[in-house]
């Protein structure tokens, strides 16, 4: 059994969802979302919860999680810095960012601090390519970043 | 030089409200489009000759018209809109969706009522947060008034709209991806028929089209196809939003139709190169396109036939500027590293032959490379190109191939035994 159980405004939002799809395996994704939403990540427990509400294996759900980036399968920080570190963002300086931030926050990309409050990561392009450089810090896009707004930023979060 | 046909209320204030865009000729199609049957709606946007904006170029009456070949009705049709916007080097989409939400739901009701689609689909990129925060307020304002749900502006046509939110996979954005993620599982792509037809949702026919492409819909319809023509080239009519990015003064997003030159939209519109510095290459449409030396593209102008010409592709109007300090085997490799980790994994050549050519391009990089791992990326290239089931694996050959064999002095340098 299961101890992940959806919200009232989750479970609502699926019933709807239920009837704007022809079949209901399509609801995998929103799910997964809403998981990511109350939890901050998607744990075994909720895979076999969102499994037994689809009417399928754990299994399927897990291979589902597993191949899309946004879904992460361990906790992160209560700061997700993630860093486009494709070529527009690259050709506008998007390295000198990287290093600010990694001597900034004391972790290097790829890693959480140890007190769980930043993970950093790289992403491939995130549509910015006229803004760049760009972070996207959890859902919010910081874009034509600057090391003088990012210390401003910074200074906020740490 | 710059239209307003797709971008006509970006500058206007709270434009993606739905009191301001009426006030501005959103959903003034309806009238029009219900008097008419779906197979003119669909004959008015061959006729315009209006072409897919997501990279492939496809006429959109063409593939509408698929539809009719397979439906006999007994099974419903889908309307799927592509906004899983990945494509380095593009950022159209998200102006659309950011500043005239409506505009897509409008061009949405006429492209459903022409296909017969009563239930439609908008997938995103998960990474629209914000996007899709803001399309789903606009979705809900149009139920509410009347212009979603079980009669859409009271005309007894029924539409549902759902956005789906993709999670991270730039593969998605490969139609058939896509609707295998909408359906919930992997996002791999599907086998091509032989024959032209429609895509298929769990066993429906279904279209999909680009965000901008379902955007230039209602222009056509309110006009006609004639007004639509009047921009553009004969081949590739219309407008596009163009996109310009990395070393460029004045990077952004501009309506423009198809036709002018690429000099001078780089040079007048772009501003040009940023610190005064000379241009060295061009990647025109999308990482996906073969890159441009900057002596090539004197003649270009921006349109399907122009580019494809000249050994490119237009793709998705989404340029990259790249300055003459910049080394394109790093560039090479900034592409490749992509490509590496976005490929799907369900073709062997693609799934282990981008991590190859990252890893050999690594060495080269290093400068412990040979002649022999520069021949080696290049026959691997070989094997990449038409032995997948998607274009992502080409997509990678044609970088490689284009890269090394236009800029091959710099890999040559790199080399070991070279120097």
């Amino acid at each position: 059994m299961s101890s992940f159980k959806l919200n009232e405004a989750n479970e609502e939002k699926f019933q709807k969802l239920l009837k704007r799809y022809p079949d209901k395996s399509s609801l995998s994704l929103p799910l997964l979302w809403m998981v990511k939403e109350q939890n901050g990540w998607i744990s075994k427990d909720a895979i076999r919860y969102i499994a037994s509400k689809l009417g399928t294996t754990p299994m399927q759900i897990l291979s589902i999680a597993s191949f899309y980036s946004m879904f992460n399968l361990k906790p992160i920080g209560k700061y997700h810095i993630q860093m486009c570190k494709t070529l527009s963002c690259k050709l506008c300086g998007s390295n000198k960012i990287k290093e600010h931030i990694e001597k900034r926050v004391g972790v290097k990309f790829g890693e959480t601090t140890k007190d769980m409050k930043f993970t950093l990561s790289e992403v491939e392009c995130l549509g910015s390519c006229g803004t760049a450089p760009v972070i996207q810090l959890n859902e919010e896009y910081i874009e034509n970043l600057t090391v003088e707004k990012l210390d401003k930023l910074l200074d906020e979060l740490l | 030089m710059i239209v307003n046909i797709v971008s006509k209320n970006f500058s206007i204030k709270n434009s993606h409200k739905l009191n301001v865009a009426l006030k501005h000729g959103r959903y003034t199609t309806l009238k029009k489009l219900f008097s008419m049957k779906p197979d003119k709606v669909i004959q008015e946007i061959q006729e315009s000759g209006l072409r897919g904006k997501g990279g492939g170029g496809a006429l959109t009456g063409e593939k509408w018209k698929l539809i009719h070949k397979v439906n006999d009705n007994s099974k419903p049709t889908y309307l799927v809109v592509n906004a899983d916007e990945s494509e380095p080097g593009t950022f159209k989409d998200r102006q659309i969706m950011e500043f005239d939400p409506h505009l897509l739901i409008e061009g949405i009701i006429n492209s459903a009522y022409a296909i017969g689609a009563n239930n439609a689909y908008i997938y995103i990129r998960g990474e629209y947060a914000f996007w899709a925060k803001r399309l789903n307020e606009a979705i809900e304002e149009a139920y509410e008034a009347g212009f979603l749900g079980e009669s859409v502006g009271g005309f007894g046509y029924r539409l549902e709209l759902t956005l789906h939110r993709g999670a991270g996979a730039y593969i998605c954005g490969e139609k058939s991806a896509l609707l295998e993620s909408l359906e919930g599982k992997r996002g791999h792509p599907r086998l091509k028929p032989q024959q032209k037809e429609p895509e298929w949702f769990f066993g429906c026919p279904t279209i999909v089209n680009n965000v901008e492409t379902i955007a230039s819909v209602p222009y056509i319809i309110n006009n006609g196809f004639e007004a639509y023509r009047k921009y553009g080239t004969k081949k590739s009519p219309g407008t596009m939003l163009f996109g310009l990015s990395g070393h460029i003064n004045n990077p952004g997003i501009y309506e423009l139709p198809y036709g002018l030159k690429m000099k001078d939209v780089i040079e007048k519109l772009g501003g040009g190169i940023k610190n005064n510095k000379k241009l060295k290459a061009v990647i025109p449409g999308g990482s996906s396109c073969h890159i441009l030396r900057a002596d090539e593209i004197e003649d270009i102008t921006l349109d399907y036939e122009s580019l494809k010409s000249h050994g490119s592709s237009l793709g998705t109007g989404g340029m990259i500027i790249i300055d003459e300090e910049t080394s394109i085997p790093e560039v090479m490799k900034n592409l490749v590293e992509f490509y590496h980790h976005e490929s799907c994994g369900q073709c062997t050549p693609c799934r282990e032959g981008c991590g190859w050519i990252d890893k050999l391009l690594d060495k080269i990089l290093s400068k412990n490379g040979t002649k022999e791992d520069l021949d080696t990326i290049l026959d691997m290239c070989e094997v990449l190109n038409g032995k997948t089931i998607c274009v992502f694996a080409p997509s990678v050959a044609y970088i490689a191939t284009s890269y090394i064999e236009k800029f091959k002095g710099e890999f040559l340098s790199l080399l070991k035994d070279s120097r």
